[in-house]
């Protein structure tokens, strides 16, 4: 089959990083997926009293001086320091030293939803309070969606290209995709790609109630994000950043790097049907399932897990599971699927690499992390991991993102055979 | 009116807050991009904090590229003996 398509080059994961509400590193995260502990609890950050939704899975104990000097972390949003923190715990994992030859040809591809929105908030309230001089010197540069991608380059000296891809909760996967062609293509050897965001402030909940998409579930933060469950009642927001070191399999073979898993197919389209729902029946869910298993050059029926991209939201978890079924069918019975999301809640940009990353966790250890709070499934039929981590021989995972604006990102990964 | 020491003091605190700089390094000697590494944008944020606490409205103009501790120091004393 593979004499139809042109040669290309393939891709590796030799390195990961995470900073999210359930651990501050790949290590400490899976831990928590696998134990099925929720990182959401009731926003102590800012005042919630008149907001309907006052629960959040926000990232807790994160001493930015533990990452990179005063001068750096003071001049940028969460969002960005934690694309760094993310980026430093992957480059390291990878053993890679980025010296003055290969720096050229490493690249850097951050995605993020909503970017900078504590700086951006502070900016409004101090113009208004302070007046232009109350601006501070970086906010142009710290407010923008990329600099995140600009930090972690300064940081390792990347000079191949750079930015932030930004298809709202899609963006992650989108990331790692549109990364996984520059190596692919040719343009570059590694690159450190994935998503970050901490759209955890007043104005991004008060926007996202009033879009009618968060679960207000105040009472009992615990069990407020239940994906794939008939009780659900809406998404709970997060933040987080996720980054994989991608590497071109061949380089990352002969300097003896770690290789965790292979990056093997990627498909993205748009349902162009509304700015928040999803099409009914979930036709851009399909097409970029479709798109990415053909790209992998796989059958549905080769997948052995699904990271769903499990919203918790009425409209998500039945077009998702339709769309899957649509496109797996019988096999949509047998493979798990489960929503990570459940634990981490919905860290936006940085959903899909971080989500990406315990797909590869699933393949290495054999184990498929659990859907919790899943008491009522949506689907009988389908098996979404309730409540506890479940052992599967996972050679291939495929890991789903559908945004607002009708974004749709998949990712499949493959166990490394070289 | 403030002394020079007091002046370097409260400018130390304001390099600390904004650069992480050791306050010992903020000796009126010291060039602000030379060695204190304390660039341009840096150098915006450090101004708008002194004319916060001195109390004083600071000219950016006034400041050159090699720029001293003591020369900032001075500008500021200037702004303030002629309040």
């Amino acid at each position: 089959m593979s004499s139809e398509y042109a040669p290309r080059r393939r891709v590796v994961i030799t390195g990961t990083g995470v900073i999210s509400p359930i651990g501050l590193s790949t290590a400490a995260f899976w831990e928590s997926l696998l134990a099925g502990r929720s990182g959401i609890r009731r926003i102590e950050s800012f005042d919630v009293s008149d907001l309907p939704t006052q629960i959040a899975a926000q990232v807790r104990g994160f001493d930015p001086e533990q990452y990179m000097p005063r001068k750096v972390w003071r001049r940028i949003d969460p969002f960005a320091q934690y694309a760094l923190a993310a980026a430093i715990e992957a480059v390291e994992a990878a053993k890679i030293e980025i010296d003055e030859e290969l720096a050229p040809r490493v690249g850097v591809q951050i995605g993020s939803g909503y970017g900078a929105s504590t700086v951006q908030q502070q900016v409004t309230l101090g113009l208004e309070q302070k007046g232009p001089r109350g601006i501070g010197a970086f906010t142009s540069a710290a407010s923008a969606i990329d600099n995140a991608a600009g930090e972690v380059a300064i940081r390792f000296g990347a000079k191949g290209p750079s930015g932030a891809i930004s298809t709202a909760c899609a963006s992650g996967t989108s990331a790692i995709g549109e990364a996984m062609r520059w190596i692919q293509y040719g343009t570059c050897d590694v690159v450190l790609a994935g998503g970050s965001d901490d759209s955890v402030t007043r104005s991004d909940i008060a926007s996202a109630c009033s879009a009618r998409a968060l679960s207000r579930r105040n009472d009992d933060p615990e069990h407020a994000c239940r994906p794939f469950d008939r009780e659900r009642d809406g998404f709970i927001m997060a933040s987080g950043a996720g980054v994989l070191v991608l590497e071109e399999a061949d380089r990352a073979m002969r300097r003896g790097a770690p290789i965790l898993a292979e990056l093997v197919g990627y498909g993205a389209s748009t349902d162009a049907h509304h700015p928040t729902a999803p099409h009914p029946e979930g036709a851009g869910a399909q097409q970029a399932l479709r798109a990415a298993l053909a790209d992998a050059r796989i059958d549905a029926s080769d997948v052995d897990y699904v990271n769903a991209h499990g919203t918790s939201t009425k409209l998500n978890d039945q077009i998702e599971t339709l769309a899957i079924r649509k496109v797996f069918g019988e096999h949509a019975t047998r493979v798990p699927i489960s929503s990570t999301k459940s634990m981490t809640g919905h860290m936006i940009g940085a959903a899909g690499a971080v989500e990406a990353i315990a797909a590869i966790h699933a393949i290495r250890d054999g184990v498929v992390p659990p859907t919790v709070n899943c008491f009522d499934p949506e689907d009988t039929e389908v098996n979404y991991v309730p409540h506890t981590a479940q052992e599967h021989k996972v050679d291939i995972a495929v890991s789903n993102s559908f945004g607002f604006a009708g974004h749709n990102a998949v990712a499949v990964l493959r166990a490394w055979r070289p | 009116m403030n002394t020079t020491e007091e002046i370097r003091e409260g400018l130390a605190d304001i390099l600390q807050e904004v650069a992480g700089l050791p306050q010992a390094e903020v000796q009126l000697d010291k060039s602000f991009v030379n060695d204190l590494d304390v660039d341009s944008l840096l150098m915006v944020e450090v101004v708008v904090a002194a004319e916060e606490r001195f109390g004083v409205s600071i000219s950016e103009d006034d400041l050159k590229d090699g720029s001293t501790v003591g020369d900032l120091v001075r500008i500021i004393q200037g702004v303030l003996a002629t309040v």
